[in-house]
């Protein structure tokens, strides 16, 4: 059974991040349609790649986001360094610039709490490789919400705190290694 | 049920707003909704209130709260020289075209506890334009605005403050203008001397005239679009004939109605320039 499309899919990475995207962005095709947005953790003094990094390597459109980006489908939006970045309710992306949370801006959990605001039930929010907690708090919120709640299996993870953390938050999250992850996207499509 | 229950919270925001624009006339009821509602989850957290409800009470009968629950809504988070990209093409490309001007107005609009103001103050007075120069500097979190009027931050912010002032392209050293004491630098008072503090809203207050350069960071993103657009318009207003405004390093007029009321002047750093009239 196809389980039906969420209206988007929101994404958190800290420690080993680079690799763990380089696994599931690439594999997306060009016009896979849930809009995909990331969070993942960077010293805030640097001008982030990442963006740049994926463009060349994905069939989706990548975007570093502005504020009050239009949600697009077949996209992934990184956060900017050192600004929250936050789902609204008007098919938009926000960004705020508030403390850092669990000493991380941009925050998983800003992201996947404002996801869990928007979209309820109509969201899948995936928690991979990371060395602290940030993430986990938020994706509980997916799940008390509805929606669908995906962790990487901490075996295959490259720093497991993350995921961990996220398991203990949310038992019932699905646990899958990266490929999984992959073909568990690939078919919403 | 978890349906129903965030409803719950949503009408409650409302509400909340509602009271303190009709109370206080604080009118916040068109900020971006995602941060309004998690700085109304901490401020309920923090200050010990069980519901949004509860908070809206308590606001409404006792006016000291009313400061506190600024403090909540309205992020002051600054820096000197914030963006020293920013503070470097403001020096070497917008500049230029202000020497050309007899008499300068600056504003500063959401200018928190001043750092902005006396980023732009240092700068002018190392290119020599602080004398013929006005500086406006408003926010509307009064609190916000004492503070930027004292001039005095924490040491401990000071080797952050100076890194970004040399890279933005400095011509003297940043201890020129404080003295320090007791774990806190003060500003040296003649840096604000033709600079007028005061309260003033993007969201409920007109136009300020004639303006040449208006700075206006990370104030907008806490706005929803529509309200953006009013901002961006009462600075199109606002703005001389060729005047300059600057905004936040991940904001942007792309999305704006006002779009083509200004061209990119220095796209990387976020300086645009008043087109037309
Ligand atoms: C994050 S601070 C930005 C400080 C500084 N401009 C910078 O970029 O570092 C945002 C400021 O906007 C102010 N603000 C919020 N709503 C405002 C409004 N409606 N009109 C004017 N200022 C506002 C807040 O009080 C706060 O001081």
């Amino acid at each position: 059974m196809t389980p039906s499309r969420p209206e988007a899919i929101v994404i958190g990475a800290s420690a080993g991040a680079l690799e763990a995207l380089s696994v599931i962005l690439p594999s997306l095709p060009a016009d896979f349609r849930a809009p995909i947005i990331v969070v993942v953790h960077i010293p805030p003094d640097k001008k982030s790649v990442l963006a740049e990094l994926f463009r060349a390597r994905c069939r989706i459109q990548v975007i570093e986001v502005e504020d009050k980006e239009p949600l697009k489908p077949a996209t992934a939006y990184f956060a900017p360094p050192d600004y929250h970045l936050l789902v609204e309710d008007t098919g938009t992306l926000g960004l705020t610039y508030e403390e850092p949370v669990l000493f991380s801006r941009p925050s998983i959990d800003v992201l996947f709490e404002s996801a869990a605001d928007v979209y309820g039930s109509e969201v899948a929010a995936i928690l991979l490789t990371g060395a602290n907690e940030d993430g986990a708090r938020g994706l509980a919120a997916v799940a008390k919400a509805g929606g669908r709640v995906i962790v990487q299996d901490p075996e295959t993870a490259f720093a497991a705190a993350m995921p961990e953390a996220g398991l203990k938050f949310c038992p019932n999250a699905e646990v899958l290694s990266l490929d999984g992850i992959s073909e568990y996207l690939r078919r919403f499509d | 049920m978890i349906e129903t229950f965030e409803k719950v919270e949503d009408i409650e925001i409302r509400l909340l707003l509602e009271a303190l624009y009709v109370r206080y006339h604080y009118d916040f009821r068109n900020y971006a909704m995602g941060s309004i509602k998690r700085r109304l989850r901490q401020a309920c957290e923090q200050m010990g209130f069980a519901t949004i409800s509860a908070l809206q009470e308590k606001v409404l009968h006792d006016e000291t709260m009313l400061p506190r629950l600024l403090g909540y809504l309205t992020v002051q988070v600054s820096e000197m020289f914030r963006d020293p990209s920013y503070f470097r093409a403001i020096r070497e490309k917008v500049v230029p075209h202000l020497k050309t001007y007899s008499s300068l107005k600056i504003w500063i609009a959401g200018c928190s506890c001043g750092e902005e103001v006396y980023s732009l103050a240092i700068l002018f007075r190392e290119e020599g334009l602080e004398d013929r120069t006005i500086f406006y500097a408003t926010d509307i979190n009064q609190q916000a605005l004492q503070a930027a009027e004292a001039g005095v931050y924490d040491l401990d912010r000071i080797r952050l403050f100076t890194e970004n002032h040399r890279k933005s392209g400095g011509k003297s050293s940043l201890s020129d203008y404080y003295n320090a004491g007791y774990g806190r630098v003060s500003f040296d008072r003649s840096l604000r001397e033709r600079v007028v503090f005061s309260d003033h809203s993007l969201v409920t207050d007109a136009v300020f005239g004639e303006m040449h350069l208006i700075s206006c960071r990370n104030v907008m993103i806490y706005f929803d679009r529509p309200l953006q657009d009013r901002a961006v318009g009462l600075f199109k207003d606002s703005l001389a004939r060729k005047g300059f405004l600057g905004i936040g390093a991940k904001e942007s007029l792309r999305f704006s109605e006002h779009a083509e009321g200004f061209k990119e002047f220095v796209r990387e750093d976020k300086i645009y320039q008043r087109v037309g009239i």
